[in-house]
């Protein structure tokens, strides 16, 4: 009975985990522009699938796997300042629906030039899984659940002790104001979406073992990571982390408890309450506007 | 200058209409998943029917005449393959109709070739497409009821009685539940679990764990395509079940002990021949067939060949030789021609078609194969 508990409840986390990477990756382009940028599941889904196209082509592991990072992370560069920056005084509105159409692009070309099969690419640590309190958990959900808490540490140390982190935020709340004090806003945006293309596509790799990829993973991926983002409160890194795993186990409870046709509805049920009580997220500060 | 301008205004004038008269092309029309959630299946489809009607072509055509493919891409969406099911009969005036990737395409463009008289050869699985028969369609692939037959078939000899169904939401994986639940008594079995998951899920733990926990579970049988049968089976062996793993024939494929790994061992399942080529034995009548399509197909795109390829190049040529048999493409003839066919060697079977079965494919043509050391080995 209880294994059974544990094994739901590790089954959530990894898949959590997986979100929570995702989520992330809004949240850090939120924090630095307003903007939700819909191409986030399209970078996890670049790294995974880079990975594997290196490691195939013989690479050792760490080499692929850093650039699975960096070839992303400049795509996400060259999205700013190709279509983003352009339109820089437009609607917040206006540059989200610009991140859908960079999504399909880069989705069509991916599709295109590295084909519509799924791949797989092999666990970093072994296939053997770790068992735990009687129940087991792939040793790949150790590296997600590890490396998602680093990336969590390491944001909040960037955005609180650092000048950059610092200057990102004000750019976000105001960006006249932060004009005024010296700081370069356009910079700004571009390193936001460097790191948040690094980011996702660090976590698309990570994740690649567990859930294999594809030209479309990146959909279900930004999905969920978008509902992730929302429940732990939009522009929180530690909300990201509690949001995935939250959504993730809820995920695998509903399916092991009640009925795996109904999987997908119990989480989101639950969240439609969350946000009826607390409409900012869980994690989100209060602020008041000013009227 | 002026005469031999003549000249040859006058040969144009004359002669060409004369010359397309002669080679007036055999079309047949095709509306097939090459983009979308079906990609998989309809691009091997899509290469495989391009390949042959080049190939055809040049040892001459059928009856003398040149073939011609006229080819719509629905993107996986059934009302668009209805559309474009419309624009082939009406505006590009086919012959006939060979494709229809998914059952959802299929279905959407039968009541279009029933009213047009146009004999149409389906690519896809559900056994609606053919029960109850329909005048003019017919269908090449197996379909999900002989899949759940053969591997039941499979468990009566190990004396399994109490079987999981875990079975993908998508309409590959629900139609299998239904036909899946529908011959099991016929069997002998009972499912005493019956458990779901997404196309798009990336952990079925749950699920299993809720299998492993029933008491009574002899043996686990998964109904899905793609990648979610691949996850299963590697939550499967994480999990430490050690039951018998049955899946069915859609994840017949390399592409399957790739994502799958060496979790793969010893998974069973129903496949056509088409994927053992080169395992089958020298006396089997398919094996000719099946490594020629599998070597011409990989010389053309290098890729490794897939049944779901197999069942196009089946329906083109259950196509020309019923358009040879009738020796005419009168609609109403190749219709009856195809009805007749008799023994028809193809990648995925032997084909004997009849007023009342028009798939013309039995037990035998699914060979069942477990995995072993990493490769596909046959079962007796």
């Amino acid at each position: 009975m209880l294994t059974e508990f544990f094994q739901y409840l590790f089954s959530g986390i990894t898949v959590g985990a997986t979100y929570a990477m995702a989520a992330l990756g809004f949240t850090l382009i939120y924090n630095a522009s307003n903007v939700i940028n819909f191409a986030q599941g399209e970078f996890i889904m670049l790294g995974g699938m880079l990975a594997v196209l290196f490691t195939q082509a013989g690479l050792p592991l760490p080499v692929a796997v850093l650039l699975a990072v960096v070839v992303p992370t400049l795509v996400g560069v060259l999205v700013e300042k190709s279509v983003i920056e352009p339109v820089k005084g437009a609607d917040t509105v206006n540059i989200i629906i610009i991140t859908i159409g960079a999504s399909l692009v880069i989705r069509g070309l991916v599709q295109v030039t590295l084909g519509k099969n799924a791949r797989a690419l092999p666990a970093f640590s072994g296939e053997a899984p770790v068992t735990l309190l009687g129940a087991v958990l792939p040793s790949q959900s150790l590296w997600v659940i590890g490396v998602t808490a680093l990336v969590v540490a390491g944001l909040w140390f960037f955005f609180n002790r650092t000048m950059g982190g610092k200057a990102m935020l004000a750019t976000a709340i105001n960006r006249t104001a932060a004009q005024l004090v010296g700081i370069n806003t356009a910079w700004v945006l571009t390193l936001s979406f460097a790191l948040s293309a690094g980011l996702g596509a660090l976590g698309g790799v990570l994740v690649t073992p567990i859930t294999l990829t594809a030209y479309d993973a990146g959909i279900m991926l930004g999905l969920k990571g978008f509902v992730a983002a929302v429940v732990g409160g939009l522009g929180n890194g530690m909300g990201a982390l509690v949001g995935g795993l939250l959504v993730g186990v809820l995920e695998a409870m509903g399916a092991g408890y009640l009925s795996s046709a109904y999987k997908d509805a119990v989480p989101f049920v639950l969240i439609l309450l969350i946000l009826f009580f607390m409409p900012r997220g869980l994690f989100s500060a209060k602020t008041t506007e000013r009227v | 200058m002026k005469t031999l301008a003549k000249t040859l205004a006058f040969c144009a004038a004359t002669l060409l209409p004369l010359m397309a008269q002669a080679a007036e092309p055999i079309r047949i029309g095709s509306v097939l998943s090459v983009s979308g959630p079906a990609a998989f299946l309809g691009d091997p489809e899509a290469k495989t029917l391009e390949m042959y009607v080049a190939q055809i072509n040049k040892q001459g055509g059928v009856l003398g005449r040149e073939v011609k493919l006229v080819h719509y891409d629905d993107g996986g969406d059934a009302s668009k393959a209805n559309g474009f099911a419309k624009r082939l009969i009406d505006d590009d005036k086919v012959d006939f109709l060979v494709g229809g990737t998914t059952s959802g395409s299929t279905m959407s463009m039968v009541p279009l070739a029933e009213k047009a008289g146009i004999p149409f050869i389906s690519l896809a699985g559900a056994v609606v497409i053919v029960e109850p028969v329909k005048k003019w369609v017919f269908k090449t692939p197996h379909s999900d009821r002989m899949a759940a037959e053969k591997v039941f078939v499979d468990m009566q000899k190990r004396g399994i009685t109490k079987v999981a169904l875990l079975s993908e939401t998508s309409g590959f994986g629900q139609s299998g539940k239904k036909e899946t639940e529908a011959v099991a008594a016929k069997y002998g079995i009972t499912l005493v679990a019956n458990e779901t998951y997404g196309p798009k899920d990336t952990d079925m733990g749950p699920q299993l764990t809720k299998i492993k926990n029933t008491p009574g579970v002899q043996a686990v049988f998964v109904f899905g395509l793609g990648q979610g049968p691949a996850i299963v089976t590697k939550n499967y062996r994480q999990l430490g079940i050690d039951l018998p793993l049955y899946q069915s024939h859609g994840v017949a494929s390399d592409e399957f002990l790739k994502l799958a790994g060496p979790a793969a061992e010893g998974v069973r399942l129903p496949s056509p021949a088409q994927i053992i080529g080169d395992k089958l034995p020298a006396d089997d009548p398919q094996k000719p067939v099946v490594t020629a399509y599998n070597a011409a197909y990989k010389a053309a795109y290098n890729e490794s060949t897939s049944t779901f390829g197999g069942y196009a190049y089946d329906g083109l040529m259950l196509m020309v030789q019923a358009v040879t048999a009738a020796g005419s493409t009168d609609r109403a003839k190749v219709r009856d021609a195809l009805e007749a066919t008799k023994g028809h060697v193809g990648v995925s079977g032997t084909f004997t078609m009849s007023p009342t079965d028009h798939m013309g494919l039995d037990l035998s043509s699914f060979r069942m194969l477990e995995v072993k050391n990493g490769d596909w080995a046959l079962l007796p």
